[in-house]
């Protein structure tokens, strides 16, 4: 019998392996992508507890993080886009421009 | 049955996981995460939650994942050879802290019983769809409404700042 618990400890385990990638890749897009992935393991646990508790708020959230996801997607991309055209790279160390 | 199915769809989900974080091109990590996608829908699916399934894989592997995968060919990355990771022991720290933290406190937790109306038959017989757009157009019409403002000012600023003179 699968019961929540199993879900959620996915959920745990997907979640740190995007911690892990967002604090230790240098490549912006590939970071991007690690928050894609926490995002979808929060998506997870969300819709895990939604079925068990017999409610849909839930999955309403599922559905306004994936459009925020998608916003973040657009406006992310554009500026990797022109800073990758200012500077030759998407490398993080080199976006120091704010740096005290 | 249905556990063994879970085990290996959550193994696939993990395996994928790692590859998104690990792989050395950012094309490898992009496909790895289509994959974890995929494994995710399927859980949807099992968590009777179909419509969720969809979207997952028109939203997610259908659009924001082109729209990455686009934007990688576009900066045409990965000539140079560059060191793949930074700081691993802060991150192999961090990592592990919120997973043990998260383990905890599901461990904590003791699940309650079925407290909503929304159980396995009433979606079987109402259909997930129907269910999910009445709430949403019922009692989310605010948030719903702030989202298609987030959308819009997205666009715009998407087109402003990919725009040539920036």
């Amino acid at each position: 019998m699968i019961t929540v618990n199993h879900y959620l400890v996915l959920s745990a385990i997907l979640f740190a392996l995007g911690t892990f990638g967002v604090l230790t890749r240098r490549n912006a897009i590939v970071i991007f992508m690690c928050i894609e992935l926490m995002l979808n393991a929060v998506n997870l646990s969300f819709i895990a507890l939604s079925h068990h508790l017999g409610n849909l708020d839930g999955q309403i959230f599922v559905f306004f993080v994936m459009t925020v996801a998608a916003a973040e997607a657009a406006v992310g991309l554009a500026l990797m886009i022109t800073f990758f055209r200012n500077r030759e790279s998407i490398e993080v160390d080199d976006i120091s421009m704010l740096k005290w | 049955m249905q556990v063994l199915f879970f085990y290996l769809v959550a193994l696939v989900t993990v395996i994928s996981g790692v590859i998104v974080v690990a792989a050395k091109s950012p094309v490898n990590s992009a496909l790895a995460l289509v994959n974890t996608f995929f494994c995710l829908a399927v859980f949807y699916v099992m968590l009777s939650a179909p419509f969720m399934a969809a979207i997952q894989i028109m939203v997610y592997a259908g659009a924001i994942m082109v729209l990455i995968l686009f934007v990688i060919m576009l900066l045409n990355m990965g000539v140079e050879p560059f060191k793949k990771f930074t700081h691993v022991t802060w991150g192999v720290v961090a990592g592990s802290l919120v997973l043990m933290l998260t383990l905890f406190f599901i461990s904590r937790g003791q699940p309650t019983k079925v407290v909503g109306a929304i159980t396995r038959d009433v979606i079987l017989k109402e259909g997930h769809t129907e269910l999910i757009g009445k709430s949403l157009f019922v009692n989310f019409l605010l948030p719903f409404e702030i989202t298609s403002i987030l959308l819009l000012v997205a666009i715009i600023g998407a087109v402003i700042l990919a725009k040539k003179e920036v």
